[in-house]
């Protein structure tokens, strides 16, 4: 098969409050994605639902042939998919060093480990006795990053990488992005930058208040059309 | 000059037993934030399970704690995944509740079958050997023992959460119990065993508590106020400040024993209301 | 851009009171004249049930506003009802004061001494706040069992009524009692309904969030931790009036708050009939199993565990939810109605602190 990722109608709710309103997307092995939208359009919604932080009804999350809706984030991590959260979330009172070898607790087999993460990123190696926090921000990104590969994802969701960063760091971290997935990896990036998005994913998806409104090749559709569908038609 | 001597040394042998009922409430609220309010009570509950295993059972003491240890660990285990967990939360009131819930149960409960006599743990005259020193200061070697497991408990908290795997977990999910799920641990499960854990440490300040007084259901209250006061005077989030706290407090309310009976753990109560005045951080802090 | 608007334009009126609500008022009212009376038609034993209802109520509505309204959980409001109860005494006693004047006298002297301890607790939060303020509540204990011209730990007799005829002395009690429940549950009800009262809800609420829209919430917290410490010695000062005899243990027991925390888990957190209906059920569960002793104890320990794990919102708090009753309308309420003016739909919108989305 080569779709490793289906969601079908997806709905997820904040307890009284509907935040998607059936949400359909396909990610394809060794595929990159990317999900734009504006604040509050669902996108980190989706993929906290996604990582099983959010309960979803089972059969409209298929992941390798799997209904994995609502299924515990402890089970999602160990089946391969692994999320790295918005705004970094990094733990306060472990160093770099510790939060990475955590990532690693479902020790999962797989390429990654503390020598290749920080073969990636050296600046780590260099500061992984610091506490996580103490970091700049670019290099936090690039912890958080590493703890999500060190479980040797199948597939990787990246929840605004670029949030609260300078332009030129941005530009480092997602200088990485192609080796990261080289081996195979799928990968589902969110990030407000639509021309950034563009040109890392292949395809791509625009989420509205909750829905899908266009989706389309990254290198063809018209900025025109993007714009239409994430800000919403007007009347 | 002895005489202060004395003191001195009796409150940091007395010091070691608080801080040893002190280390499971600072491992408890470090992981998970949650103010148990039985924590005493369940001191004083292991204590009649040794009376139970010691004077029913006939066991041996050697053969009795290990025994109760294990019974704690999975008494602590199953308390905290089936009834505290649902109330460890942001807001400090359920488990208040719930926890002052179960000590007037535990405290009950135990009156009813003991009945509220104080009763001691038969030690074959361990608890009043002592050894001499010079200037007439007699150290007890209960004491000693509780001061020496003290400080192991203390050091193996501390190389536990510093250095294990599991520890990192611990301060992991103590930091972000939503975010710590996307790494694969489930934190109803950690706190179960951390829970599981304080209750071990409970299981052995219970037996030299038992060793050393006679103990009566009624007496859990005291004993949290002390393992409270030692967590705030030494800093929280601090093994080694819980510690120094215990012993802060051991040694104020000898020193208020030796000015007048009545007086002794006032003293050690306005120590810590004075400490919290002007040091709210404690002795130790941890800066994180 | 779409039009979002799926509510379509609805007339609607803000309302407070409900039909309930009303009928509650009326019957409180008609309670008060009722207990007034009692010390021309009743007997001894009912004089002094009110009494206590009133002292465990007052305290109770007290330990309410400070947790359910303040957002303070405190294990040592005790302190305070203790120090009613000696300061009523020595005043009484040593001060030639009548000791139906120095109860809110007492009261006053409470609030004062509340000013330095709140310095000392403030310090801690949340849970360790409640545990603290304990030791402190602790301290006055062992403070006053240490003072033998109190009477140390055995405690000592209010002497300052022995002139007065038991009945007349039963009387004046009774009718302390009352207007002291009376102005509390006024003044309660007058000042949750208050812009300042608002404004303790959504401190309560969301502390950062209020501190941004202007309320000062240090001080707001500092004036809840007041009125509570006063109130919970008007409570101290009426019951040892009425027992005549008081002592550390009696005055300064944490089953004070543990009686409160009962009440206010059965009556509900943050609402103002709460107190009462948990009072009232509480006295009663008292009155009939209390002679059970530890098994009494027992079964109000265990409740007070099921209702919060399963009836977070109290007893109380899960039947009003489930059948839309209020008694004391401290919140407004949006009521949609027809072009014919007939009440469509209301929902609740009431000063309470489950309310909030999560």
């Amino acid at each position: 098969m080569s779709v490793i990722l289906e969601a079908r109608g997806l709905t997820a709710f904040y307890g009284d409050f509907q935040a998607l309103f059936g949400i359909d997307v396909t990610v394809e092995r060794g595929e990159v994605i990317a999900l734009i939208g504006s604040n509050g359009a669902g996108k980190s919604t989706f993929l906290k639902a996604l990582a099983g932080l959010l309960p979803a009804p089972a059969e409209q999350i298929i992941y390798k042939g799997e209904a994995v809706g609502g299924a515990a984030a402890a089970r999602i991590v160990g089946a391969g998919i692994a999320l790295v959260p918005e705004g970094r979330r990094l733990f306060a009172s472990l160093s770099v060093e510790e939060n990475l070898l955590l990532g690693a607790y479902s020790a999962r087999p797989g390429r990654w480990t503390l020598d290749t993460v920080y073969a990636l990123f050296p600046i780590l190696k260099e500061r992984r006795h610091h506490l996580a926090t103490a970091l700049s921000g670019g290099q936090q990104q690039m912890v958080a990053l590493g703890r999500a590969l060190m479980s040797n994802p199948d597939l990787l969701m990246c929840d605004e990488l670029s949030l609260g960063l300078a332009p030129v760091v941005v530009r480092e971290i997602y200088a990485a992005l192609p080796s990261i997935v080289a081996g195979g990896m799928s990968a589902i990036i969110v990030e407000q930058d639509v021309q950034l998005a563009r040109r890392v994913s292949k395809r791509f998806y625009c989420f509205q208040e909750g829905r899908v409104s266009l989706a389309g090749a990254s290198a063809e559709v018209s900025d025109e059309a993007i714009a239409l569908a994430y800000f919403g038609a007007m009347s | 000059m002895s005489s202060i001597v004395n003191i001195l040394l009796q409150g940091v042998l007395l010091g070691a037993l608080y801080a040893l009922f002190a280390m499971g409430q600072s491992l408890v609220f470090g992981v998970m934030r949650l103010t148990n309010t039985a924590h005493g009570d369940f001191i004083v509950l292991l204590v009649f399970v040794l009376f139970v295993l010691t004077n029913l059972a006939h066991m041996p003491l050697w053969a009795a704690v290990p025994m109760l240890i294990g019974i704690a660990f999975c008494a602590g285990y199953a308390l905290q995944y089936t009834v505290l967990n649902r109330v460890s939360g942001r807001d400090p009131l359920p488990s208040l509740v719930v926890t002052f819930g179960l000590s007037i149960v535990i405290q009950n409960v135990l009156q009813e079958v003991f009945s509220a006599d104080p009763r001691a743990l038969a030690t074959g005259g361990f608890e009043s050997m002592s050894i001499s020193l010079p200037g007439g200061i007699a150290l007890g070697l209960l004491p000693i023992l509780t001061l020496a497991v003290t400080v192991a408990a203390t050091l193996g908290l501390q190389w536990l959460f510093g250095r294990t795997p599991l520890g990192r977990v611990f301060r992991a999910t103590s930091d972000d119990r939503e975010i710590v799920q996307l790494m694969g641990v489930s934190p109803r499960r950690t706190f179960a065993l951390a829970m599981g854990i304080a209750f071990v440490l409970i299981a052995l300040a219970a037996t030299l508590y038992a060793m050393r007084t006679a103990v009566s259901p009624s007496d859990g209250p005291a004993l949290l106020l002390y393992a409270f006061e030692a967590v705030i005077i030494g800093g929280m989030g601090s093994f080694w400040g819980t510690f120094l706290g215990g012993i802060a407090l051991g040694v104020a309310q000898q020193i208020g024993f030796y000015i007048d009976p009545g007086w002794g753990i006032w003293l050690g109560h306005v120590l810590f209301l004075a400490l919290l005045t002007i040091r709210p951080q404690g002795l130790l802090p941890k800066t994180a | 851009m779409s039009n979002h608007m799926n509510v379509s334009e609805r007339h609607f009126e803000i309302r407070r009171a409900t039909r309930a609500s009303r009928v509650a008022v009326l019957v409180l009212l008609i309670v008060a004249v009722l207990v007034a009376s009692f010390p021309y038609w009743a007997g001894r034993d009912t004089l002094r049930d009110f009494t206590q209802i009133a002292a465990y109520l007052v305290f109770a509505m007290m330990w309410n506003l400070l947790a359910g309204y303040g957002g303070m959980v405190s294990i040592g409001q005790q302190a305070y009802f203790g120090i009613g109860g000696y300061a009523m005494l020595i005043l009484a006693n040593y001060g030639g004061l009548s000791p139906f004047v120095a109860v809110p006298v007492a009261g006053a002297i409470a609030a004062l001494v509340a000013v330095p301890v709140s310095l000392v607790a403030f310090r801690l939060e949340g849970g360790y706040f409640a545990i603290g303020t304990w030791v402190i509540a602790e301290v006055f204990r062992l403070t006053v069992a240490n003072l033998s011209w109190l009477g140390g730990g055995s405690g000592t007799s209010l002497t300052a009524l022995q002139d007065v005829p038991r009945s007349l002395r039963e009387s004046l009690t009774l009718w302390l009692a009352l207007a002291i429940v009376v102005a509390a549950i006024g003044l309660l009800y007058v000042f949750l309904r208050s812009k300042r009262g608002l404004a303790l809800t959504a401190m309560r609420d969301n502390a950062v969030a209020a501190n941004s829209q202007g309320v000062d919430v240090k001080r707001a917290r500092f004036g809840v931790y007041l009125v509570s410490s006063g109130g919970a010695a008007l409570a101290g000062g009426l019951y040892f009036v009425s027992n005549l005899r008081i002592s550390p243990d009696a005055a300064f027991s944490v089953n004070w708050t543990a009686f409160a925390i009962f009440i206010v888990m059965i009556g509900g957190l943050g609402t103002l009939e709460g107190p009462i209906i948990g009072t009232l059920i509480f006295f009663l569960l008292n009155k009939f199993l209390s002679d059970f002793g530890t098994w009494y104890l027992i079964g109000l320990g265990t409740l007070a565990i099921v209702v919060t794990m399963f009836f977070p919102q109290g007893l109380w708090g899960y039947v009003s939810r489930r059948f839309g009753l209020q008694l004391f309308p401290v919140g407004r309420r949006v009521v949609f109605l027809d072009s014919g003016s007939r009440v469509l739909s209301a929902r609740k919108e009431s000063a309470d602190p489950q309310h909030a989305a999560h």
